[in-house]
């Protein structure tokens, strides 16, 4: 009696933690509500793993206290002090441990029962394969973002037939565990097929170059959610399934939101990167040379600024990358105290994530109200006296619009050359990511302002305050 | 097909659907911490451990679940600290005359598409 009360109590609780996650969710839909939403998905973790370890007939509580000690400790210290900047690698690393335990609980289950049927072993045979090539894939990722290894594509010959074969070799393997009656073998086969999707999970990621690893990390996210319903649906467990499908629908969104900002399909992301971003690069860099360009000294940048009736600031990667985003902050609340109203327009893959430029300016004290989605700003570009680029390139190359030669060509990006003036600041005239010719900066209304980002708004700042 | 398969494929459809309704009410400002949160739930998977560590025999599959336990609580911990520290940085603008303009104009964030 006692034991089925019990029961029920604890199905109840994974009900609550799944409806805890999904208000959780619901709270990000504003900035306003989002870390009550954070923390709500927090509690609803944290009834389901309780409900979990008072589950009769489990043993080895010390372990499983010592164990989530362990994780506890090494992740809060990182989470911690993870430099804002560094977020995308962080990601990575923590999607990448739970890809790892989803596989090693997969495998775990299939060694310890006996009496799994045969769609229990096709569920077991998926979560290990989508897990591992999470791990793995994550993992590289990291270290292209980390700069561990080359960030630029990885490319061999037979790279692609190499990874089909792997493929083809961990589905005839798959099938035989099914299929298989042997019950040693069929352990012995599946750490075949752990081990050769660990392999694919990485070679998949090689060839995908680091511009686009928040494409890849938006899609690891979503194997780790499908790895928890896979898992979810071994152990009967509705929480994991609800919760995986949630997290499997965060990531395909995110990544076709991204690969749409970049005007990719996400297959050419995942395979495309052969050859395609080197002959852009060749075709452009020929009559780059020849254009004029204006270079103007802080003094002179700052006039227009100081007197502006508004002023819309462009930051991209550059500008965290100077670390400067404190100081654009101070230049912004100058020109806001002469009266000058300051925006900021945000592309969608400024940074290195999605929403990456928001958590960075966040960071900065820059509140949510003066950012301005790219869809909403570029009616306002018109209407704005300076429009002042931080360390953004390829986001606002007219060339996307008008030259359909362009590899970018087609690409949404924010239009900057519509404004009165334009002000770029720039370290030198190397091109962008995708290596092309940036036609905004050889414009009549463009002046450009040479230099380490943060210097130059330093030395900005101090114009300002004498104009 | 029995009941219990029906049953889990309803609950599959329904959360997949409701999955994709609420993370496209997300305004692009929150991305960043939608996929570090949504990573963290992904961390349920350490109810999975936890089940598994609870139930094996041997000591090689207490390693591999202990192992397990050891990750998936990376992930969760981890994931809710550093959504956590990224969410408490956004703030509003402090209400004054400016603020106000801008809100008639439109913010940065809640819009459909």
């Amino acid at each position: 009696m006692i034991e089925n009360r019990l029961d029920a109590a604890i199905d109840i609780s994974y009900l609550v933690a799944a409806v805890l996650f999904i208000l959780g969710l619901k709270g990000l839909s504003s900035p306003a509500t989002a870390r009550r939403g954070n923390q709500l998905a927090a509690v609803g973790m944290a009834v389901a793993v309780i409900a979990t370890m008072v589950t009769p007939g489990l043993e080895n509580h010390l372990l499983m206290i010592v164990a989530m000690a362990i994780g506890a400790v090494l992740s809060i210290y990182a989470a911690q002090t993870v430099k804002m900047t560094a977020m995308p690698q962080m990601v990575a690393i923590f999607n990448g441990t739970g890809g790892a335990a989803s596989a090693l609980v997969a495998v775990a289950e299939f060694m310890n029962r006996n009496d799994l049927d045969r769609g229990g072993i096709v569920t077991i045979v998926l979560g290990t394969i989508v897990g591992a090539i999470s791990f793995t894939g994550s993992m590289v990722a990291y270290a292209k973002l980390q700069e561990l290894m080359p960030g630029r594509p990885v490319v061999y010959p037979a790279q692609q037939i190499v990874n089909a074969a792997l493929g083809i070799a961990i589905v005839v393997l798959s099938i035989m565990v099914v299929l298989g009656g042997d019950v040693d073998l069929g352990r012995a086969l599946l750490v075949g097929v752990l081990v050769l999707a660990l392999v694919l999970g990485a070679l998949v990621v090689l060839p995908i170059g680091g511009a686009d690893m928040p494409v890849v990390i938006a899609i690891q996210n979503s194997l780790t959610g499908v790895a928890s319903v896979f898992t979810g649906l071994v152990l009967s467990n509705q929480a994991l399934v609800v919760a995986g499908l949630l997290v499997g629908a965060s990531g395909v969104l995110l990544s076709s939101i991204m690969a749409k900002a970049m005007n990719r399909s996400l297959t050419n992301v995942l395979f495309g990167a052969f050859g395609s971003v080197a002959a852009g690069g060749g075709g452009a860099a020929a009559q780059g040379e020849a254009l004029p360009v204006r270079s103007v000294t802080p003094e002179d940048a700052a006039v227009p600024l100081a007197y502006a009736e508004r002023v819309v600031i462009v930051p991209g990667y550059g500008l965290a990358v100077a670390q400067a985003q404190h100081v654009v902050r101070e230049l912004a609340d100058l020109l806001e105290q002469r009266g000058v109203d300051v925006r900021y327009a945000i592309h969608p893959v400024a940074g290195r994530m999605p929403g990456h430029m928001n958590v960075l300016l966040a960071e900065a004290n820059v509140s949510y109200d003066d950012l301005y989605e790219m869809d909403v700003i570029n009616g306002e570009f018109a209407k704005t006296n300076v429009a002042l680029v931080v360390g953004a390139n390829d986001v606002t190359n007219p060339a996307a619009r008008s030259n359909p030669g362009s590899p970018i060509y087609g690409m949404p990006i924010l239009d900057v050359d519509q404004a009165q003036q334009v002000i770029v600041l720039k370290r030198s005239m190397k091109s962008g990511f995708a290596g092309i010719e940036n036609e905004l900066f050889h414009k009549e209304n463009t002046s450009m302002l040479f230099g380490d980002a943060k210097e130059s708004l330093g030395k900005l700042v101090a114009a300002v305050k004498a104009a | 097909m029995n009941n219990e398969v029906l049953l889990a494929a309803y609950v599959f459809v329904l959360a997949g659907f409701l999955g994709l309704e609420l993370i496209g009410r997300v305004p692009s400002t929150l991305h960043t911490p939608l996929m570090s949160g949504s990573n963290a739930i992904s961390g349920i998977v350490l109810v999975g451990s936890i089940l598994v560590l609870g139930t094996v025999e041997s000591v090689a599959l207490q390693a591999v679940a202990f192992l397990a336990i050891v990750l998936a609580s990376v992930n969760v911990f981890g994931g809710f600290v550093v959504t956590d520290r990224m969410l408490q940085m956004f703030r509003k603008r402090p209400t004054s005359g400016a603020a106000a303009m801008t809100m008639t104009t439109g913010t940065g964030g809640e819009r459909g598409r």
